[in-house]
């Protein structure tokens, strides 16, 4: 039993703050701060809303944007330029509810548009301490701001709107701590591949993941948002990363943070947004940062990842996974024990929320400068995840890098992350790409998807394979 | 919404393990924008032979005449079957809007994602969890059999095979008494207006930031 002076996890400490009530059965109601809408999940809601004569509870709460199905080019001529006209009466069913409803939009033509998950963070519309919804499960990224992100269904986004809350039950608490110095060209991406990979893709199931110690502590705020990111492909409904002077000096200035006596109020309230010492988790891993090497997935879940430098694993070792494991590498048409590095890739994908930040773009940037896209590649992509990230590149200096490189320059969106857009793999290509689902078909029928992280991604595009970015020459 | 007191049916069983939301329902149906019509694109990739989207007439298509659901002995199961970690992936309700134009009422699976498990109870599937040894010998079950015939019923919290049979399940509470009732949840929500509203105007004090755009 958790009483007032015993120590509280991170994860106890947002609920707390944030629960309503909880009934006799253990389902509480959770009260919402943000609410992050997007065009696919939407319009059903807000047809309930109007079917029930509702309106939304608070307005300033929700914010929208398009971003799962918008075009990645030819955008100047805003919702009426999409090609196609099922995704323009998607996009445009959103752009008449914000309207309706008199709900924030960062619309098509706005220069804030951009992939729900990158742009509010950027705009400081994510706070340490809030409870965020969006219906989309990589909400789980809004955690690396010791913020409760989570992903929830169109039902729940209709009673968000009309109710500002959601019925939750208290989820368990899981640590996992990675402690030491990463190897360099070891990045935030590889740590969670690596840690879903030792994990598997259920074992977060029914728990809230915290993400801990000096490894994690080391990461930039886009770097923590790529580990949070991807505590759904553990089977965590959220991740988190406690508050620090990272979180603070990330958020400071941001278009809506809070300012001035608020903001010296809000950072006084902020710095408990950690686990306590002592605090009890019902579950908890520990890595160590030096056996992390930079990670590709082999397979069709996020879980069958390996090593750069290992071969592909036998689905034998596996037991009850074997037959899966085979399933996956007929899906993937790859072989035991070949070397990953000596599979031809088709297409590279730079994007998607998990890496299409500023950083992620510099990555790629110092990867290709100088270089050229092998000649067997089709296509290399780099979608930024906002318009602000793509200016911000622009202002750097980098697109110019990597379009002389040879890859295609975006305008923002989810792209080919689920490909619900033009931008998609052909049946059998193989793709080296940064987004965080490796499923059957995610990134278009029969395509087969690596995972990878943004420089391991770029340095794929320039020899046409992976390589291992680790070892001397390639950095 | 509809209540869900028993049911009996036809099982589907479908023996795989972290079906994904998006071998449900491929993303290409996720842009329409009704919550109506998706039965007929339900495990789209593994159903048909040829490649479809929101256009394509389905009876055009060709159908995959070795995947379970095709097969003449399941033709209107509506209780599906299947193996652990069910419903991953995707937040999309999409999948569950799939399940129920499809027909079918109740899941059956050792374990399921957490937004699908919540996602089913707001369209009045039903989801049950049983052990997984259960779960496997009721695919053996409907190996010897041809098919067989459930009866789940969430007054009792019981599955049952014929009279020889049963196991017990549980489910939160509050969630079998809205399906039991057919209640809408978020007019159950809004009974609860007065502290909604009280705890709302603490914040605003505590928390001003929140409210200041
Ligand atoms: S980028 Fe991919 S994972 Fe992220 S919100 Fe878009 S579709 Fe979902």
């Amino acid at each position: 039993m958790v009483t007032q002076n015993s120590p509280k996890t991170l994860y106890d400490k947002l609920w707390e703050r944030r629960c309503i009530s909880t009934s006799e059965d253990g389902m509480s109601l959770i009260y919402i701060d943000r609410h992050i809408v997007h065009e696919v999940s939407s319009a059903q809601a807000f047809e309930g809303l109007r079917a029930a004569n509702r309106q939304p509870w608070r307005r300033d709460s929700v914010i929208a944007t398009p971003d799962h199905n918008v075009p990645t080019t030819d955008r100047e001529s805003g919702i009426e330029g999409i090609a196609d006209d099922i995704s323009r009466i998607q996009v445009k069913t959103l752009d008449d509810n914000c309207h309706d409803f008199n709900i924030r939009q960062f619309d098509l033509k706005d220069k804030r548009q951009g992939i729900v998950h990158v742009i509010s963070p950027e705009q400081g519309l994510t706070l340490p301490g809030m409870t965020i919804v969006c219906g989309d499960s990589h909400t789980a990224t809004h955690g690396a701001f010791a913020a409760l992100g989570v992903g929830i269904g169109t039902s729940e986004v209709e009673h968000v709107l009309a109710t500002q809350c959601l019925l939750q039950r208290k989820a368990k608490n899981m640590l996992i701590e990675v402690n030491g110095e990463l190897h360099p060209g070891v990045t935030a991406k590889d740590v969670v591949l690596y840690v879903i990979g030792q994990i598997g893709t259920a074992a977060g199931t029914g728990c809230t993941i915290e993400f801990a110690g000096s490894t994690i502590r080391g990461l930039t705020m886009e770097g923590r948002m790529t580990v949070c990111n991807m505590a759904i492909e553990a089977g965590a409904r959220a991740g988190l990363v406690a508050y620090d002077q990272v979180t603070e000096d990330y958020i400071k200035g941001r278009p809506f943070a809070p300012k001035n006596a608020l903001w010296d109020k809000a950072t006084a309230m902020w710095k408990d947004l950690h686990s306590d010492q002592g605090a009890q988790f019902d579950l908890q891993y520990q890595f160590r940062a030096e056996d992390i090497k930079p990670q590709v997935s082999w397979g069709t879940s996020p879980e069958m990842v390996m090593s750069v430098d290992k071969l592909i694993p036998n689905p034998a070792l596996f037991e009850q996974k074997s037959e899966d494991y085979q399933k996956a590498l007929n899906y993937m048409g790859l072989t035991a024990g070949q070397a990953i590095t000596d599979v031809t890739l088709d297409r590279v994908f730079i994007g998607s929320c998990t890496n299409s930040r500023i950083e992620d773009i510099r990555a790629v940037a110092q990867m290709v400068e100088g270089k050229t896209v092998a000649k067997t590649i089709k296509q290399a992509l780099v979608v930024p995840g906002s318009g602000l990230v793509k200016q911000q590149a622009e202002d750097e200096g980098l697109d110019k890098i990597i379009l002389d490189a040879g890859f295609e320059w975006r305008e923002p969106g989810c792209s080919m992350c689920l490909a619900m857009n033009a931008d998609r793999l052909m049946s059998g290509e193989h793709c080296a790409s940064t987004s965080n689902r490796n499923f059957e078909g995610r990134q278009g029928s029969g395509g087969r998807t690596h995972l990878v992280s943004p420089s391991m991604a770029a340095a794929a595009a320039i020899a046409g394979h992976f390589v291992d970015i680790t070892q001397d020459g390639v950095l | 919404m509809k209540k869900f007191l028993s049911h009996t049916g036809k099982v589907l069983p479908f023996d795989r393990s972290n079906v994904d939301t998006d071998a449900i329902l491929p993303k290409q149906y996720l842009k329409s924008i009704s919550k109506f019509g998706f039965g007929d694109w339900l495990f789209d990739d593994l159903r048909y032979l040829d490649p479809g989207d929101v256009r394509t007439d389905c009876t055009t298509r060709k159908i995959n005449p070795d995947f379970v659901l095709n097969k003449p002995q399941f033709e209107n199961a509506n209780i599906l079957l299947a193996r652990e970690n069910f419903g991953c992936g995707s937040s999309r309700e999409h999948a569950v809007w799939a399940l129920k134009g499809y027909g079918i009422r109740v899941v059956i699976a050792p374990s399921f994602a957490d937004i699908f498990y919540n996602n089913c109870f707001k369209n009045g599937v039903l989801p049950v969890v049983l052990p997984a040894n259960v779960v496997d010998s009721l695919f053996k079950l409907t190996a010897q059999h041809e098919s067989i015939q459930l009866t789940v019923d969430l007054e009792n919290c019981k599955v049952s095979y014929g009279n020889e049979q049963s196991w017990s399940f549980t489910v939160d509470e509050s969630r079998r008494q809205n399906l039991l009732q057919g209640h809408d949840e978020i007019s159950i929500t809004l009974l609860q207006t007065a502290a909604i509203q009280d705890f709302e105007n603490n914040l605003k004090s505590s928390e001003e930031w929140l409210f200041s755009q």
